[in-house]
């Protein structure tokens, strides 16, 4: 149940009318008040006009996920009040711009109805209409600080920032706050039973999105080299990845650029100059999404099997083909694993949070080379595109790139021959030379069949030679990759919850409350494949297991099955592809549905 | 399969360059294409230009897609690195070598097949970013590994081995290259060595990218009658539009009795090429002349070869980027992390 600093509240606007940087201010606000709090952008694919949500759920125990109720909604679009009102929790609120009336039909018994004329209230106020439409939305920023409790003098200071050289929309701005607050703090029952108080559990933390987090990855791990194609929802990755380096990149005295953005002509050519580029020696990458990689495919085979490192980021959404671009999924889990034709398998990262996405993101260029293949960073539009409470990125000045083997002239010059896809080590690791260092080191990379002196071969035993190494090259990730993160129940618990990525938040946090409900409960969260031993280990000590996803297909599932023999009807899936951020209530249905009737 | 293994040894009176490297340490390993086949010969201007012009081995890359075309990149400088990519691809791998090294010398040999179909896309592309390269077309009109299919590049009317005839209109990477803005715009054919060996001396000391169309017949499935392809066509419609001598830096350039009618471009480095036309009043400097003439030569029947537009570009791709001097490859992580002080400030932006 809903309480102080613990509610969640809905915003439905209009898409385009500028209701993004208000509910960004109320983010903020609530964040700055010591409080965690976390926001959904439920966006259409669309720049003006459709319907469109934000969710804010704020939980002073910390929980992240999507909330599974809500206790308020802001209804500032009539087309979806229908659809808002039954969003509603029996005993929750309906906030309206009642300059219109409210259909009869659409009132509910349970549900207390809240009116501020935020339409009229412009009108009078302002001129012009964009000034209107978009004011309102600070109309009701105001009228919710009173109804929720929200410091007014730091939603103040944030104006006061964000309009700091615009002095004429800056007093607007405050005139707008003032009459929203004005007005609810008169007419409503202000505060409502759930609202805010400050706390002190934000410190060591920041309000973030993965794209950025990404970005800020590659530039810290220093590459060199981004080639995209624009598609939602990865697109901000590349543009914060260009920012920062606009920022920290750019020869103070010359003016020049330590980076290439590339913007190609499609997905095909962002893969081929990644790869170009890896193969010239530069840490390389790639942003893009389900669409991308179905057209990457033939890349990434080619530096699969010629040995190139490259970095794809997948920020995943929903569905086959072009689906929804604007919801999310796990959908990619299988075809990134394996993606490319014929015998192929890769490293791929799973972060949960932005702080991950930070961290997966330097992870990735260093095992890209390390490991001579691509490398991919498996995020989604949830982690990508949302603001998450993230605890504060640091860096360690000590890091170093790991640049794998690479022979330079000298160690080219002391060698009888270079091969290059010879396996001195017996780690399955050949190294590699790179153009411009010597003639010694040249070698004609080819995607066709190749031996072990990178020599052009049909040959049966020499083909098969190579592609195993590859085979155990790849396997020998699993350590390298990062290990999972476990909850684990005191005294050990013979259920084992199992999931990935962004709805790693839900599933902790579902864990908590089947524990509360007495049932013994641990959860491993995957972060890497190939899967380790601690992974084999955890889904081999747990009896009932359920695998909990954003895909329709239990693709976490079929890769346990796959990769570590788990049979399946151990693992019991748990499923959500409706496009949106998972909740922790539908886990925890699911598991205590399960589990009812089987004796703890 | 067009030639014998020579022995390893070379003749110890043999020429050396100015590196002391012998025309033999520009060759790669023997051919595997059919015997007589034009891209052979175009191999063989490649390793003359090389050797010419001294290219240290180690810094040439050799890309190269899918297709006959590109399986020449092996039968040429042996001590270079090569990257034969997926089929039309070799563009966006080339753009990206270039990106993170621009000291490379990049060649990339491609096909009709290669470039005007299945990478036409990568091609146009390549010639809008204008990255540093010379790309070579090995143009056949025909898929030869597929063993006969008419291309992109194929005339109307022209006719297949099998005798049926084309009737779909032809792409000319020439008039294609000319019309996306290309700095360099060639034509040759691999049976004149003398008009295609400073060409690709240009094209490589070229900034920019050099777009080199090679008529180069395929002896197995397109040099028949009936074919707009075939040696014998090329030999009798052949128009040159201005013959072209290249002028290396390194050599002491004396300059001969003044001729009103030779046009001389110095390159970036310093080179020059000099280009004389044949043509009364064509002028390679000029982009829609250019285009004129190549129509016009189509309209009489003729191909247009030469080096038929030339500008030398003061914005190769990597200038356009604004990278520095020194390659990306070479800069220090120094020089590229922002460090746990710059990322301790940043994070307060997100509070």
């Amino acid at each position: 149940m809903s309480g102080v600093n613990d509610f969640a509240f809905k915003i439905g606007t209009v898409n385009g009318t500028g209701s993004a940087s208000a509910n960004g201010i109320l983010m903020q606000a609530i964040f700055r008040m010591g409080i965690p709090v976390t926001g959904k952008n439920l966006f259409p694919s669309n720049i003006q006009g459709l319907p469109t949500w934000y969710e804010i759920r704020v939980s002073g125990e910390g929980y992240t996920a999507r909330p599974s109720a809500i206790d308020l909604l802001v209804a500032l679009n009539p087309a979806t009040y229908a659809k808002d009102m039954a969003t509603v929790r029996p005993g929750g609120y309906f906030l309206y711009d009642s300059s219109w009336p409210l259909q009869a039909t659409l009132r509910r018994e349970d549900v207390t109805l809240l009116e501020v004329p935020f339409g009229a209230i412009c009108l009078e106020a302002f001129e012009g209409d964009r000034a209107r439409t978009l004011l309102r939305n600070i109309v009701y920023t105001g009228a919710l600080a009173a109804l929720l409790h929200i410091d007014l003098d730091v939603i103040r200071g944030m104006l006061d920032e964000k309009f700091s050289r615009k002095k004429k929309l800056l007093d607007a701005n405050h005139t707008a706050i003032r009459l929203g607050h004005e007005y609810a703090t008169a007419h409503l029952p202000c505060p409502l039973p759930f609202h805010l108080e400050a706390m002190d559990e934000t410190g060591g933390h920041v309000l973030m999105d993965g794209n950025t987090a990404c970005g800020l990855g590659a530039v810290f791990a220093g590459a060199t080299v981004g080639a995209w194609y624009p598609i939602t929802p990865s697109t901000a990755l590349m543009e914060a990845y260009t920012a920062f380096c606009k920022e920290f990149r750019v020869d103070p005295e010359t003016g020049e650029n330590r980076f290439a953005v590339l913007q190609a002509e499609d997905e095909l050519s962002a893969a081929g100059i990644v790869v170009g580029a890896g193969w010239a020696g530069a840490r390389a990458f790639t942003n893009t999404s389900g669409p991308g990689i179905s057209l990457m495919q033939e890349f990434i085979g080619l530096a699969y099997y010629t040995e190139i490192p490259a970095v794809f980021f997948d920020v995943q959404r929903c569905g086959p083909s072009t689906g929804m671009p604007t919801r999310t999924q796990q959908g990619d889990l299988l075809s990134l694993a394996y993606a490319s034709h014929g015998d192929s398998k890769h490293i791929v990262l799973f972060p949960a949070n932005p702080k991950e996405c930070f961290e997966m993101s330097v992870a990735a260029f260093d095992l890209a080379e390390r490991f001579q293949t691509p490398v991919f960073v498996a995020s989604d539009l949830d982690i990508g595109m949302n603001d998450w409470m993230t605890r504060r990125l640091t860096w360690d000045d000590s890091y170093r790139p790991d640049r794998g083997k690479v022979l330079d002239a000298e160690a080219l010059a002391a060698l009888p021959r270079f091969s290059r896809y010879l396996d001195t080590d017996g780690d399955g690791i050949a190294a590699r030379s790179l153009p411009g260092t010597s003639p010694k080191g040249a070698y004609f990379l080819r995607g066709s069949g190749h031996d072990k002196h990178a020599e052009y071969t049909e040959d049966s035993a020499a083909y098969q030679e190579v592609v195993d190494r590859l085979l155990r090259k790849v396997a020998g990730a699993s350590e390298a990759v990062p290990g999972p993160m476990h909850d684990l129940e005191e005294g050990g618990a013979t259920i084992g919850l199992v999931t990935i990525g962004s709805c790693g938040g839900a599933v902790r946090e579902a864990a908590h409350e089947l524990r509360r409900r007495g049932l013994k409960v641990d959860l491993m969260r995957v972060r890497g494949f190939p899967f380790n031993d601690e992974v084999a280990a955890f889904l081999a000590t747990h009896e009932q297991l359920f695998v909990v996803e954003q895909n329709r297909d239990a693709q976490l599932r079929s890769l346990f099955a796959i990769e570590l023999g788990v049979p399946r009807d151990r693992m019991t899936p748990i499923l959500d592809y409706s496009g949106l951020p998972m909740t922790a209530g539908v886990v925890v249905e699911a598991v205590a549905q399960a589990m009812a009737g089987v004796p703890q | 399969m067009s030639s014998i293994k020579k022995p390893p040894v070379t003749h110890p009176s043999a020429r050396t360059n100015a590196l002391g490297l012998k025309l033999r340490d520009y060759e790669g390993t023997m051919s595997t294409l059919c015997a007589g086949c034009g891209h052979d010969s175009v191999t063989a201007a490649l390793i003359q230009a090389a050797w010419e012009l001294a290219i240290p081995p180690h810094m040439a890359a050799k890309m190269s897609g899918i297709g006959c075309s590109a399986k020449t990149t092996t039968y040429f400088m042996k001590q270079s690195h090569g990257f034969n990519a997926v089929h039309g691809r070799m563009p966006s791998v080339t753009t990206g070598a270039a990106a993170a090294n621009r000291d490379l010398i990049c060649i990339g040999v491609s096909g009709d097949g290669d470039s005007l179909s299945i990478g036409l896309g990568q091609l146009c592309h390549a010639i809008r970013r204008d990255v540093n390269m010379l790309y070579i077309i090995d143009n056949n009109g025909v898929y030869g590994l597929t063993k006969g299919q008419f291309s992109a590049a194929t005339d109307i009317g022209s006719r297949s081995k099998k005798g049926e005839v084309n009737t779909v209109p032809p792409i000319d990477p020439v008039l294609l290259a000319l019309s996306l803005g290309a700095t360099f715009v060639a034509r040759s054919f691999s049976g004149d060595k003398q008009q295609l060996v400073p060409i690709l001396k240009a094209g490589i000391t070229h900034r920019g990218l050099a777009l080199v169309d090679v008529i180069s017949p395929c002896v197995t499935f397109n040099d028949h009658e009936g074919s707009t392809k075939s040696y014998a066509y090329t030999r009798e419609h052949g128009a040159e539009a201005v013959t072209t001598d290249f002028v290396p830096l390194r050599r002491e350039i004396t300059i001969p009795e003044t001729d009103a009618a030779v046009i001389e471009v110095p390159m970036h480095d310093g080179s020059l090429v000099r280009l004389r036309p044949t043509t009364a009043g064509y002028d390679p400097n000029d982009r829609a002349s250019a285009y004129a003439h190549v129509r016009a030569c189509q309209a009489r029947g003729e191909v247009a070869t030469g080096l038929l537009f030339v500008e030398e570009s003061l914005k190769e791709m990597c200038d356009g980027l604004g990278l520095p001097q020194e390659p990306l490859v070479n800069l220090t992580h120094e020089a590229l992390c922002p460090g746990s002080a710059a990322l301790e400030a940043l994070m307060e932006r997100y509070r």
